[in-house]
């Protein structure tokens, strides 16, 4: 199916879900409700019309002054009918969002990125830990309130090795 | 004080002269940096010159670990480690401005110079430097070891520790 009638599609199977839908130089993109995104992924990657098997990334936008703060982005490809779709869906700050690493096991590794760089949780994820930055680093720096030079920038690093303690 | 540290100067010098001139590094690349490093070992620049063309995979054979490249923080354990590893005596060289100061990255998960972690004898600034820079940097450690006093370098594998 071609990505442009996805969103009407999209639009008849959760009427009450999707919030937007963009198209710009033959991108689509589609807003969605966040609260129904599991189910609109599956129905995605399951559906015989649309079959988009490939996560190709997932990505986490702060947006500071906005509400809800936060974005989080699904780039979406189907490799049988060679298209792609973008999914949107807004986070406000301390809600969580349920994952989608059942559905693509790609989503495991990239859903740990945003964690990493923006604090937002992933709801059921096997294993919601740092991915990037060290275990034991504070704050989470793609968050636009966090300061660039880190908060202990001005004092000598200490490394503790396992073996010397 | 070790038998070693009262031995006369003319056999100290001959230590010296023999350390200067089989200074092995550990292949430790990081970033960059790394790639003039390499380039330093080819014909063009030839390495071999300084008889530091030997770089070693396991840090238990070297004697020189150039830091070549950006150091973060989550590298920072395993940079220490792999310099613990290194016998004595052992030199670090700084190759380039992330690994002498940070250099562009004043960011959180950059560390702002490798001597807040190992000791460093010779600097090499530039972003990159030129392989004439590290070859440069070499000559620069040689001269300072030729010049080491008996008792300064810690030689573990002696019994009666400090030869100098």
């Amino acid at each position: 199916m071609d990505s442009g009638m996805v969103g009407n599609l999209l639009k008849e199977t959760f009427p009450e879900a999707v919030l937007k839908i963009e198209d710009f130089r033959g991108e689509t993109s589609v807003t969605v409700d966040a609260g129904k995104i599991r189910k609109i992924m599956a129905f995605l990657k399951e559906s015989e019309k649309l079959c988009y098997d490939l996560l190709l990334d997932l990505a986490g936008v702060d947006f500071n002054d906005r509400t809800p703060r936060f974005m989080i982005a699904y780039m979406l490809h189907s490799t049988k009918f060679n298209n792609k779709l973008r999914i949107k869906t807004t986070v406000a700050e301390g809600v969580s969002l349920d994952t989608v690493s059942d559905i693509w096991l790609a989503a495991n590794w990239m859903e740990r990125e945003v964690f990493d760089m923006l604090g937002i949780i992933f709801n059921n994820h096997p294993n919601l830990i740092r991915i990037l930055l060290t275990d034991d680093f504070v704050g989470h720096p793609l968050r636009k309130d966090f300061p660039v030079k880190g908060l202990d920038f001005d004092k000598p690093l200490q490394v503790c090795l396992e073996e010397e303690q | 004080m070790g038998v070693e540290a009262t031995a006369p100067a003319s056999l100290q010098e001959v230590i010296n002269w023999a350390r200067k001139n089989s200074v092995w590094p550990v292949t430790f690349g990081l970033a960059c940096c790394a790639l003039e490093m390499m380039v330093a070992s080819s014909s063009t620049y030839d390495i071999a010159r300084f008889g530091a063309e030997v770089f070693r995979p396991s840090p238990r054979q070297a004697d020189l670990m150039i830091v070549a490249g950006t150091v973060t923080r989550k590298m920072a354990p395993m940079l220490k480690r792999i310099y613990e590893q290194m016998p004595e005596p052992k030199w670090v060289i700084a190759y380039g401005a992330c690994a002498c100061s940070g250099g562009i990255f004043q960011t959180y998960n950059v560390v702002q110079g490798v001597d807040q972690i190992i000791p460093v004898d010779v600097y090499v600034p530039g972003c990159p430097p030129r392989p004439e820079g590290l070859l440069k940097g070499i000559i620069t450690l040689q001269e300072k070891i030729a010049v080491e006093p008996a008792g300064q370098r810690k030689l573990v594998s002696l019994p009666w520790g400090n030869n100098g």
